[in-house]
């Protein structure tokens, strides 16, 4: 094959992995835009708590001795959930909940201080520097011309892919199956009808919050194994690109997060292929101002009707 | 209290949850290794701390707020004197206040003066973004942004067309105004939130050029060297630059680098003036009224023929040129600017002000950027902590009084009997 | 057909897989009464949201002096003098009496901004005249001892009048009334009744009416159009209409 034709295929093949890891985290703020029609600011931070957690937990069991890889990773990944879960559900009751019903700037604000508080938050306990772990999963497989270009895929890329396609399945059927996600649904349908038909919307939306940091600290695991660093800023940008996402694939619309993306991810890769790779950050936001201004309810979202 | 028991003891354990690993544990980066130490036994016993505060405020949360209701609420406009007094006084205190502003600097110390030049830079985007927030009700997370582009006007202007500071002070202003209304118009068409963010990426991006950009900018060396405004032609420098003056010869008096620092203190209190001017002009003008209809019910406006996207776009437009004023004297002040300055915490600093003022109070938006400007000063420590407080200052200002420390309305026109 | 101020032929509004309004046909003339009745749910106010350009209708043609304003922006069709109130009143509520009709003449008074700032002689003067229109309109309304008063503190009908007079200040051509006597008591909806032949004999204007109450409708319509389900059901004079015995089955026959 030829090497640009192998060269663009390397770069899909790590386009859909990082844009599988944004999907994961634009569902958190689909959903919570889906139920409450606002953005969680503080989401990107949700995800960045979720990566350290995971660090501390998989140094933390390293240290401790514990030598099996996949019982450290899978506890990791527990943890990293649980921790994360509890901010995105104290995200809700303090920003949100007190505040549901008044204006709309008032929790956008509330929302953006959070996430200030909570980048310096981490910042303060854990210090501004990078921190690097060491390469816990390597090796991969090679295919494609060694004398011309070799495409790789890394059993770390295979993992995300994986785990990343048993969460969305895991999602989907909570979400068509389950009780509670009737009741997610209903709600987003009508908040206020389903509240009168006797459902608790309080807690469905703090449902809402914690299934989306579960789903962001599932991804801050994978990005933070995948590329072994980590400081309190990472949150900004990953929740900056995962909104695109959201509004990419019609924000509200679980399935548009998901195809989101992946899109994103792969226009990113393919940007990084060509030009410095500083403008992938560009052409990303350039594609959410793009769809805005043609297309504001993004492939897969449905308008929305004003109620007069 | 029973009832409230579980409840507590659920707070008590979420606080738990959200403190014991990210505080209690650190990882510390020793060369190529990564490690985890525990906390000291002073952050355990304050996470132990919290946690039982947390229990026992849900646990008396019913008391508590029974004693609160009691408490009076402190209401800062109560303390001023009646409305006809304060009519009566308020244009002398007004012209006590301006000329305090101007002979002040002539009695304190240097650094002083430029500490209060930079609080000026700070009142004048506080009182350019309340236009936006608090008075149009948009959420603009990227007013850095605007910032940015009236330094760099200056700077690359001076730099390569040899443009003094006062011609590039109106072309800062609208150029600013210009990006505002590229980046504003397809997105106010839309809801609100989407303005937050996408104001927060195009923050983000105008840095990334401005990093990246190196050939014209300097990426991140930024650019030096950028000259101060001169008085009618004159210059504040020890020597003159070729077929210019310098001040202190033109008026035959020793050379004095205090001069420099005073002059641009009385340039920041001008066009602080101005500003403030403009926008009460403006607030009582149709389009600060369209603003406040805007916020208060977009349908009834659309049904009364207001375009809201047109009256949108002029408050973040005329927002977004205040910035530029603002860069543009910021980069003549410091005579160095890099893309370090413009990054998101400034725009978090800038919306905290406007915040804490009460949105849509100039008064208070003044007060509240003297007060964050100087309070870091005042001590270091504090600097530290100061993202982190901002981000709560915010939370909890928009839970316990939304409309500001010194909430204040905007005049009303009112009909005088004929 | 050019008489028509307003022709509405086979306007069709579809909400997913709902049709709230199904080929609907209105034509009211210059200086006419023109109301839409029908059972609630009817579509009548979809059919107003149509028209004021709320809603962007699915399929129909609106022409509003022989211009075509389907799918026009809401504030574009108020410009050209469609105005209209709503079902639940919608004022400025923490702006005063004055100031609401101030902004209604936003228009008007949109001189540009350096003029506002220095204060100039067309300003004062443009400023001065809103402020008598405001005070004129207030006076029709019988609210100008309220001028200075925040309209969230007037009463039910003072804010429904105000709400009309919001309206009016615009100059309108054609007034759209959302079930203004909605929340009325007897007494107020009478002082409305005249209050709307008086704007129709003395500015010289038509009229688009949702309504209600029966009394009123048949009291003041010169024309009335019944709709059902979405679909018209019946036209004509108010005597026509109550006559006319599909419209006493569906509607005056339930009630």
């Amino acid at each position: 094959m030829h090497e640009t034709t192998l060269y663009v295929l390397q770069q899909l093949i790590n386009g859909l992995t990082i844009g599988s890891t944004y999907a994961l985290i634009a569902i958190g703020y689909t959903m919570v835009y889906g139920i409450i029609g606002m953005i969680n600011f503080a989401h990107g931070e949700v995800y960045m708590i979720g990566t350290y957690t995971a660090f501390i937990t998989i140094i933390g069991l390293l240290t401790m001795g514990v030598g099996s890889l996949p019982i450290v990773l899978l506890l990791a990944l527990i943890t990293a959930v649980i921790i994360a879960s509890t901010y995105g559900y104290a995200v809700e009751r303090v920003a949100y909940r007190p505040l549901r019903g008044g204006p709309r700037l008032i929790p956008l604000i509330t929302a953006i201080g959070m996430s200030i508080f909570l980048q310096n938050y981490i910042r303060l306990a854990q210090g501004s520097r990078d921190l690097a772990m060491p390469v816990l999963i390597s090796g991969g497989i090679e295919f494609g011309d060694p004398a011309v270009f070799e495409v790789s895929i890394s059993w770390m890329q295979l993992i995300i892919w994986g785990v990343t396609l048993v969460a969305m399945t895991a999602l989907a059927l909570f979400i068509s199956r389950s009780r509670l996600g009737r009741a997610c649904r209903a709600c987003a349908q009508d908040l206020k009808m389903t509240n009168l038909l006797g459902i608790d919307t309080n807690r469905i939306i703090a449902l809402t919050f914690i299934i989306g940091a579960a789903l962001a600290a599932v991804a801050g695991v994978l990005l933070g194994l995948y590329y072994g660093t980590i400081n309190p800023y990472i949150g900004f940008m990953a929740g900056l690109k995962a909104f695109t996402a959201a509004v990419l694939g019609g924000i509200g619309s679980i399935p548009g997060a998901m195809l989101g993306g992946l899109i994103l991810g792969v226009t990113e890769a393919l940007t990084a292929a060509f030009f410095p790779s500083e403008y992938k950050d560009v052409v990303a936001f350039s594609l959410l101002v793009l769809i805005l201004l043609f297309r504001p309810t993004g492939l897969l979202g449905k308008p929305e009707v004003e109620k007069v | 209290m029973q009832r409230a028991l579980f409840p507590a003891l659920f707070a008590a354990g979420v606080t738990f949850l959200l403190t014991c690993l990210v505080i209690g544990v650190k990882l510390v980066q020793g060369g190529p290794t990564l490690t985890v130490v525990g906390a000291d036994a002073d952050t355990w016993s304050w996470i132990a701390f919290a946690v039982v505060i947390v229990f026992l405020v849900q646990l008396l949360k019913e008391p508590l707020l029974g004693l609160k209701q009691r408490l009076p609420m402190p209401d800062v406009t109560g303390l001023l004197p009646d409305e006809q007094l304060r009519n009566r006084l308020k244009p002398w205190l007004i012209a006590l206040i301006v000329v305090g502003l101007f002979v002040w600097p002539f009695m304190v110390s240097r650094g002083a003066v430029d500490l209060a030049t930079l609080t000026l830079i700070y009142v004048m985007l506080g009182l350019g973004l309340n236009i936006v927030v608090g008075f149009a009700g948009l959420l603009d997370l990227g007013y850095v942004a605007f910032y940015a582009v009236g330094a760099y006007t200056y700077a690359l202007l001076s730099e390569y067309y040899g443009l003094s500071f006062w011609v590039c002070l109106p072309i800062a202003g609208l150029l600013a105004a210009t990006f505002g209304c590229i980046l504003g118009f397809p997105v106010l068409r839309l809801r609100g939130d989407y303005l937050a963010i996408v104001t927060l990426g195009f923050g983000e991006i105008i840095r990334i050029l401005l990093n990246n950009w190196t050939n014209v900018t300097g990426g991140p060396n930024g650019i030096g060297g950028i000259d101060k405004p001169t008085l009618f032609g004159l210059e504040f420098n020890r020597r003159a630059s070729e077929g210019a003056q310098t001040f202190h010869a033109f008026f035959g008096i020793q050379y004095d680098s205090s001069y420099k620092v005073i002059f641009l203190y009385l340039v920041a209190v001008l066009l602080v003036l101005l500003t403030i001017y403009i926008i009460n002009r403006i607030q009582r003008m149709p389009i600060g009224r369209a603003w406040e209809a805007l916020r208060e019910d977009e349908i009834a406006c659309r049904s009364l023929g207001l375009n809201p996207t047109v009256i949108k776009l002029s408050a973040f437009t005329l927002g977004a040129s205040f910035a530029g004023f603002a860069g543009c004297f910021f980069a003549a002040r410091q005579g160095f600017i890099s893309p370090e300055s413009f990054t998101f915490i400034e725009s978090a600093i800038i919306l905290a002000i406007v915040v804490l003022g009460g949105m849509g109070s100039q008064l208070g938006v003044i007060l509240a950027a003297i007060a964050m400007t100087i309070l870091p000063e005042l001590a270091r420590e504090f600097q530290e902590y100061r993202m982190l407080m901002f981000g709560g200052v915010m939370v909890l200002m928009m839970l316990w009084r939304p409309q500001g420390l010194l909430p204040m309305k905007r005049p009303h026109l009112e009909l005088k009997a004929s | 057909m050019s008489e028509n101020l307003l022709d509405v032929s086979g306007l069709m509004m579809r909400f997913g897989g709902l049709l709230a309004v199904d080929g609907v046909n209105l034509q009211v003339k210059p200086r006419q009464i023109h109301s839409v009745i029908g059972p609630n749910g009817a579509g009548k106010t979809t059919v107003f949201n149509c028209i004021s350009g709320f809603y962007k209708p699915t399929g129909g043609e609106i022409r509003y002096r022989g211009k075509a304003i389907q799918g026009m922006t809401g504030h574009r069709i108020s410009l050209l003098g469609l105005v209209r109130t709503f079902q639940h009143v919608r004022l400025f509520a923490n702006m005063t009496v004055i100031e609401n009709l101030l902004v209604a003449q936003h228009r008007h008074l949109n001189t540009n901004y350096f003029a506002g700032l220095v204060k100039s002689p067309s300003y004062r003067r443009r400023q001065r005249e809103a402020m008598d229109r405001a005070a004129h309109w207030l006076q029709q309304v019988d609210l100008l001892e309220f001028a200075n008063r925040e309209a969230g503190n007037l009463s039910y009908g003072q804010q429904r009048r105000l709400e009309i007079a919001r309206c009016m200040v615009t100059e309108p051509g054609l007034l759209m009334l959302d079930e203004p006597a909605a929340g009325l008591n007897p007494r107020e909806t009478s002082e409305l009744d005249q209050l709307i032949l008086r704007l129709r004999e003395e500015q010289d204007i038509s009229v688009l009416l949702i309504e209600h109450d029966m009394g009123l409708v048949m009291g003041i319509s010169d024309h009335i159009t019944v709709i059902n389900q979405g679909a018209p059901l019946a036209e004509g004079t108010p005597e026509q209409i109550r006559a006319n015995p599909a419209v006493i089955k569906a509607y005056l026959g339930e009630s």
